[in-house]
């Protein structure tokens, strides 16, 4: 029984609560009820998820129910041990980090991490890390880099936290040196954001060879409500500034930020976990075929060309603007 | 002198929508009292009351700091686009159009090359007037061009940020150049040539996550505003008032993330000493005549068409 349901989703989950009921009851009498209703319940699903809205598809990527980092390690991978602590300061459970086999290949595994009922929910700071997370992260990124695994990073929050201490110890150092770090770290990264793709927060273990996307996966650059917030003065219009930002996986394939998307069970990657990991690990699997196979030359110069082409401008005829400076040379 | 050809800017070019009827006076933001505003325009923009640092346009900052208060710009051929077609209460290609015509820049950022203490140094100056200092893609194509610049020619590197973070109407676009910024001063750091970050007021969010923090050396002016989170944002989150002086360029420093904090009347000063320092042993000190032209310019001060 999902904890949360989206207005959406509702008169599906409603429906086939109806047709379990009948299905119990057992009685033939039903049969063609049952059928009936099945055949409602197909269209619903294509009306309801074939054209999601952006707005639809974050509060997707923000479900409860979704699966989070930690729930994708245990499906997909074996002999997971996690490591704690940046080394410095403290351990910070925002954000995990570890060792594990995926099929049969050796992996280090970043991710950050929500938690599900209350008191993890706390535990976890909301999925939202502090400097230490960060350093976490790049301790073992590091750690790969020196032992020549891939690192698979699995980006899920709704942003960096913002808080007194994570200025203290400084959260904008922390993001920065980590994408310093990681566009020259000499081992395969492969990224997927799986919900929440929360602006420099994300981006903090966002830098890799590939990028993956759920399906219902968000990423943006600021909140859409605090984009509303402040360009339409008006947090409640959240919806619309999704739309505007551009924040979903066909939008992001569209820009080139991302490379692949990854598609989800009907209805969400909550609706069928096992198979949401299961349609994942084959994507990280051939993903990691692909950048595993690249010789560290042919990585780096790959990264490096990915991340310099990123941006939309235009190049015009230089003409000399009256009030520019005079040049002396 | 160049600024005496610009024409059409009107205010003392802070940034800040600062109300001056009769142009004589300017209400600090620092302190908030009222002060002659020539006064404040022969201090370098600096508030003769409580030191508060005003904000400096990207061509004021280039003049402050260059021997002679002379640069070529280069990069000048990009331009922005509207990639989102994004509209919030304007279009944002009508909003890039109002402030390319405030400011008679193309976006966000300058970049030019000269000398500071008679070392070529590359520097990329940001502009708070242009929607906030914000870094969209021609700002994170400029500041990465720059570093490559740097980089080829073995020059030293200087980024002088002033912003509010990443462009929103550019979307993730705009986040990507924190990881393309990052990603240029990380190669340039491969290159063993100096980079140093100066951090006016303010310098937040994703330019600070990024290139911004990665400095060699960090130098910030007084009082700025340094931070990742908006302490709005901290102050909704956390529900509790923020402590005294909490994220200025002083308080950061004490918590060991900024190197030097400077006065503006030394940065030209302070700036010349770090590339001497760092010059590479074999390479030959700047000649005198350009340290003597360093020093005439460290006497030069800011000022504007309003004070003609």
């Amino acid at each position: 029984m999902p904890r949360e349901i989206l207005d959406f989703e509702r008169p599906i989950i409603e429906l086939e609560e109806a047709i379990a009921e009948l299905k119990q009851a057992g009685d033939p009498q039903y049969r063609d009820r049952i059928q009936a209703y099945h055949k409602k319940l197909k269209r619903l699903y294509t009306e309801t998820f074939s054209n999601l809205s952006a707005w639809q598809r974050t509060r997707l990527a923000r479900h409860k129910d979704r699966p989070y980092t930690l729930d994708y390690i245990s499906q997909i991978t074996s002999k997971f041990v996690e490591l704690h602590g940046d080394r410095y300061f403290r351990d910070d459970p925002a954000v995990v980090a570890g060792l594990a086999v995926f099929r049969g290949r050796k992996v280090v595994i970043v991710g950050q991490q929500k938690g599900r009922d209350v008191n993890e929910r706390i535990f976890r700071n909301f999925g939202m890390s502090n400097p230490e997370g960060y350093r976490k992260a790049l301790r073992a990124m590091k750690l790969a880099e020196k032992f020549k695994k891939p690192v698979v990073c699995f980006v899920d929050t709704p942003a960096a936290y913002p808080g007194i201490g994570a200025e203290e110890r400084g959260q904008a150092e922390a993001i920065a040196r980590n994408l310093y770090e990681m566009s020259i770290l000499k081992t395969p990264i492969l990224v997927v954001v799986t919900g929440e793709g929360g602006s420099g927060g994300a981006l903090g273990i966002g830098v890799g060879d590939r990028i993956l996307m759920q399906e219902n996966a968000i990423y943006s650059v600021i909140p859409p409500e605090g984009c509303a917030a402040i360009l339409f003065r008006d947090g409640k219009r959240g919806p619309e500034a999704a739309e505007a930002l551009k924040i979903t996986s066909v939008e992001l394939k569209r820009l080139g930020i991302i490379d692949e998307i990854v598609k989800e069970p009907v209805g969400g990657a909550h609706r069928d976990p096992a198979l949401a990991a299961s349609i994942l690990a084959d994507s990280i699997q051939s993903s990691l075929d692909e950048i595993c196979g690249l010789g560290l030359d042919e990585l780096l110069d790959r990264r490096f060309k990915k991340f310099r082409a990123m941006g939309c401008f235009v190049e015009r005829k230089h003409k000399k603007k009256k009030s520019s400076p005079k040049t002396v040379r | 002198m160049w600024f005496k050809k610009r024409k059409g800017i009107q205010r003392p070019a802070t940034g800040m929508k600062i109300e001056m009827p009769d142009g004589m006076w300017l209400k600090c933001p620092g302190c908030g009292e009222l002060v002659y505003r020539r006064e404040v325009q022969d201090n370098l923009k600096v508030c003769p009351k409580c030191n508060y640092h005003f904000k400096l346009t990207a061509p004021e900052r280039c003049h402050l700091i260059f021997d002679n208060g002379e640069y070529t710009e280069v990069d000048t051929e990009l331009y922005p686009t509207d990639p989102l077609k994004f509209v919030d209460s304007k279009k944002y290609r009508d909003r890039l159009k109002e402030h390319q015509a405030k400011t008679n820049m193309a976006d966000a950022v300058l970049n030019a090359r000269g000398k500071i203490g008679g070392w070529s140094v590359m520097v990329s100056v940001m502009d708070f007037r242009f929607m906030g200092g914000s870094m969209g893609s021609v700002v994170g194509e400029k500041v990465t061009r720059a570093f490559e610049r740097a980089g080829k020619e073995n020059i030293p590197m200087i980024t002088i940020a002033s912003t509010g973070g990443a462009r929103m109407q550019e979307g993730m676009l705009s986040l990507m150049q924190m990881a393309k910024t990052s990603q240029a001063a990380a190669r340039f750091g491969l290159t063993g040539n100096l980079f140093v970050s100066v951090l006016a007021d303010p310098s937040t969010a994703g330019v600070m996550a990024s290139f911004a923090m990665l400095g060699d050396i960090i130098v910030a002016e007084p009082k700025a505003l340094v931070g990742f989170a908006g302490p709005r944002v901290i102050k909704e989150t956390i529900g509790e008032e923020l402590p005294e002086g909490f994220q200025s360029a002083e308080f950061v420093q004490e918590h060991g993330f900024i190197d030097i904090v400077v006065e503006r009347k030394h940065l030209k000063q302070v700036l010349g000493d770090l590339l001497t320092f760092f010059a590479p042993d074999k390479s030959t000190a700047p000649d005198e005549t350009a340290q003597e032209a360093a020093s005439t310019a460290q006497e030069a001060h800011v000022t504007t068409k309003a004070d003609d």
